[in-house]
């Protein structure tokens, strides 16, 4: 015995001069995991309060005494051993991807069922160190635990910590140094399986033992601790209330990023504007060729500032807001509301999550998919994702409603109200292609059942305001601003060779364009719309930019500076209300981005899913394009 | 003290119950087992969503929404 304490205790050593220690970090889904990862590492990854938000691993780094402990992250799992792909992942790690220590985080406000998970992982564990969070809400809430009790009881260290305000995260670096460098813990908790035979009664035994433990851990000194919880549940959830506050809450969203991106994307673009004078003066200065700063000023400069100006203000509002509703916890009862409507078309509830991020981008919602634990919904969900649409679809849609739909351009409050209310049938039409697709797709392609669905509803948390905004600008605002300006700044010198170079005396995107237009115009758009959203497959946000630029192109070449400047350009090359409708629904439904095709490619692993996805938008959007021209050219 | 056993399903916002077994196939079972739902275990009703289906229960201090297809399956002794 002695004899293995020393022997361990010089691998401690050896180990503390450079060699880094590993962390698996595990825990239920929705406990503050990513906070803690985040506030160790100081590696900005995001966390949200939703179910499963974690799906692949993030692995971070922090030293503590010179020692570098690496950690990873695992996916939030309710257990082990239920079969599914998050739960193998996790598994796997901890078995054998042998960690130096796992760091298991539960939530104070319900330990016991936290509890099952962390009794799987100490049984298949060898150093454990328990970490119970978020015990600021379990105070509030009357939740009292005594972690010496729990700390005896599992054979494990245990530290509270209150992620959010960073309490208690130095004891648990410590306590984590200390338990890598020690001999594996002698006293953990190990349940006697013997005379079991199926999983079934081991998982019976991991609840009974769980139960046994919170019974003498956990004591509740409010009996209706959880009072404001039901409350706000029955306001966002009830038959009455539910769906209209839901509607009622992304309406607001939509106007407020509405209204308050008008102006700074107009200061943007006049910046932008005023900016230019000074290069072309530049490009002039030192004598550069025409076809020189065609590319760079009016090929990539033009192209990368509209998606900055139009892109950047909708989305520094969007997110924020938006992130603000998934902090708040309101996320996961929006799956609740939808989940009958959802399966009835053969999908699963948390779609509607998905469906969300979707709103964001395309490409994080099939991503995020990985929440829907059966496989044939997961896959309906993937391939259904695009029908909403994207924060680089959202500011061409607003433009075209503001312009077309809404009676001409103006910024009062009833134009915005209205512009927002457009905005929101657009998007119910997509849930609703979304929900006849997904029916279509369960009928034929992938039949089948539907199968378990348990859907956690976790308790409501005050969102950290300050905190909500700089992380959801950082990480999401510039995440997707910078993926659009890299596709931004290649796609802008290809549109201008496209709009310069000549075959005879026709430019190239006049010569495709004119070949795409008997086609286009049969589905009430034309040829270099169709073009545009050809040449956008990388980038859903330079669609407008393309369309912008080809007209301005062929005539002279104006600045815009505002909205109705812009009127007036879609309007000589012959839009109408009908192109304006038709150009909305394209871009609602067509064929995924690059992004979005390559994730769900890897998501799904099949050519068929990916041809799927690829064709099923753009066939439905070719049919209700041409339905609606052709009824709208009988009305109008 | 003999109580009624009924499904899950069978009762209303507000009631308690005791579980006692689930009738589902061994997948759905093991997702129950997991978040808690043994023998014994006390669940009440919370919550209806606007369309009746699924509904929220108390489950061991968490609250988990189950559909109508699964809660017929469970059955409980009503307290």
């Amino acid at each position: 015995m002695t004899q293995n304490i020393i022997q361990y205790n010089t691998q401690g050593c050896a180990e503390s001069d450079g060699i880094k220690k590993t962390i698996a970090l595990a825990g239920n889904p929705n406990v503050g995991k990513s906070t803690i990862f985040n506030s160790l590492t100081g590696l900005n990854q995001h966390t949200g309060n939703w179910t499963g938000k974690t799906v692949s691993n993030a692995i971070g780094k922090y030293t503590y005494n010179n020692k570098i402990f690496e950690i990873v992250d695992l996916p939030g799992t309710y257990s082990l051993f239920a079969g599914s792909a998050e739960e193998e992942v996790a598994r796997d790690y901890i078995q054998s991807g042998d960690p130096d220590a796992v760091v298991i985080v539960c939530d104070a406000t319900c330990l016991e069922r936290n509890l099952n998970l962390a009794l799987q992982i100490i049984n298949i564990s060898s150093r454990v160190i328990l970490c119970v969070n978020l015990m600021d809400e379990a105070e509030k809430k009357g939740i009292k635990i005594d972690c010496d009790e729990l700390s005896l009881q599992l054979g494990c260290e245990v530290v509270s910590v209150i992620a959010r305000s960073e309490k208690g995260l130095d004891t648990l670096k410590a306590k984590v140094e200390e338990v890598c460098g020690s001999p594996p813990q002698r006293f953990l908790k190990r349940l006697d399986f013997s005379g079991c035979t199926t999983e079934e009664e081991r998982t019976v035994k991991y609840v009974s033992a769980s139960e046994e433990i919170a019974q003498k851990c956990v004591s509740f000194n409010k009996a209706h601790y959880d009072k404001r919880d039901r409350i706000l549940d029955r306001l966002f959830t009830s038959r009455l209330t539910g769906i209209p506050i839901m509607l009622l809450l992304l309406g607001g969203i939509f106007w407020l990023t509405i209204v308050g991106a008008n102006y700074p994307s107009e200061l943007l673009s006049r910046f932008f504007g005023f900016l230019q004078v000074h290069i072309d003066a530049f490009f002039e200065y030192i004598n550069s060729p025409l076809w020189l700063s065609g590319i760079l000023v009016d090929g990539v400069y033009k192209t990368v500032t509209w998606v900055v100006s139009v892109m950047l203000p909708p989305m520094a509002i969007f997110f924020p807001l938006f992130t603000l509703l998934e902090d708040f916890g309101y996320l996961p009862r929006v799956a609740f509301n939808l989940d009958k409507f959802f399966r009835k078309s053969g999908a699963d509830g948390k779609a509607a999550l998905t469906m969300c991020m979707g709103f964001g981008c395309n490409a994080c919602g099939v991503i995020g998919c990985r929440i829907i634990s059966s496989p044939r919904e997961r896959i309906i969900a993937m391939l259904t994702n695009s029908f909403v649409p994207c924060n680089g679809r959202f500011p061409t849609l607003i433009a075209i409603i503001t312009m077309f739909l809404i009676g001409g351009v103006g910024s009062s409050l009833g134009n915005s109200l209205l512009c927002a209310i457009v905005l929101l049938l657009v998007i119910v039409l997509g849930v609703f292609i979304t929900l006849t697709a997904s029916r279509f797709l369960s009928k034929t392609v992938l039949k089948g059942e539907s199968t378990c669905f348990t859907l956690e509803l976790p308790p409501y948390r005050v969102p950290q305001i300050g905190k909500v905004i700089i992380r959801s600008i950082l990480d999401r605002t510039l995440f997707v601003l910078g993926r659009a300006v890299t596709v931004a700044v290649p796609a802008g010198a290809i549109i201008w060779i496209f709009a310069n170079v000549s075959i005879g005396n026709n430019t190239l995107i006049n010569t495709v364009a004119d070949l795409l237009n008997p086609f286009a115009s049969a589905i009430g758009l034309d040829g270099i719309i169709l073009l545009a959203f050809i040449l956008g497959f990388p980038a859903n946000e330079i669609v407008f930019p393309i369309i912008l630029m080809a007209y301005l192109s062929k005539g002279s070449l104006t600045e815009y500076e505002s909205l109705s400047q812009l009127h007036n350009l879609l309007l000589a090359n012959g839009w109408t209300v009908i192109t304006a409708v038709c150009t909305m629904l394209f871009s609602l439904c067509h064929f995924p981005c690059s992004t979005t095709m390559i994730s769900i490619y890897k998501e799904t692993k099949s050519k068929k899913y990916t041809a799927i996805a690829f064709f099923l938008p753009l066939g439905i959007g070719i049919l209700i394009c041409f339905v609606t021209k052709n009824v709208l050219s009988l009305v109008l | 003290m003999n109580n009624e056993t009924v499904y899950l399903w069978d009762l209303s916002v507000g009631e308690k119950a005791k579980v006692q077994n689930i009738e589902t196939s061994d997948f759905i079972k093991r997702r129950m087992l997991d978040m808690g739902l043994i023998k014994g275990t006390y669940i009440e009703v919370l919550q209806k969503s606007p369309a009746g289906d699924p509904v929220a229960y108390f489950i061991r201090g968490a609250v988990i929404a189950l559909r109508d297809e699964d809660t017929k399956k469970i059955l409980v002794e009503k307290i």
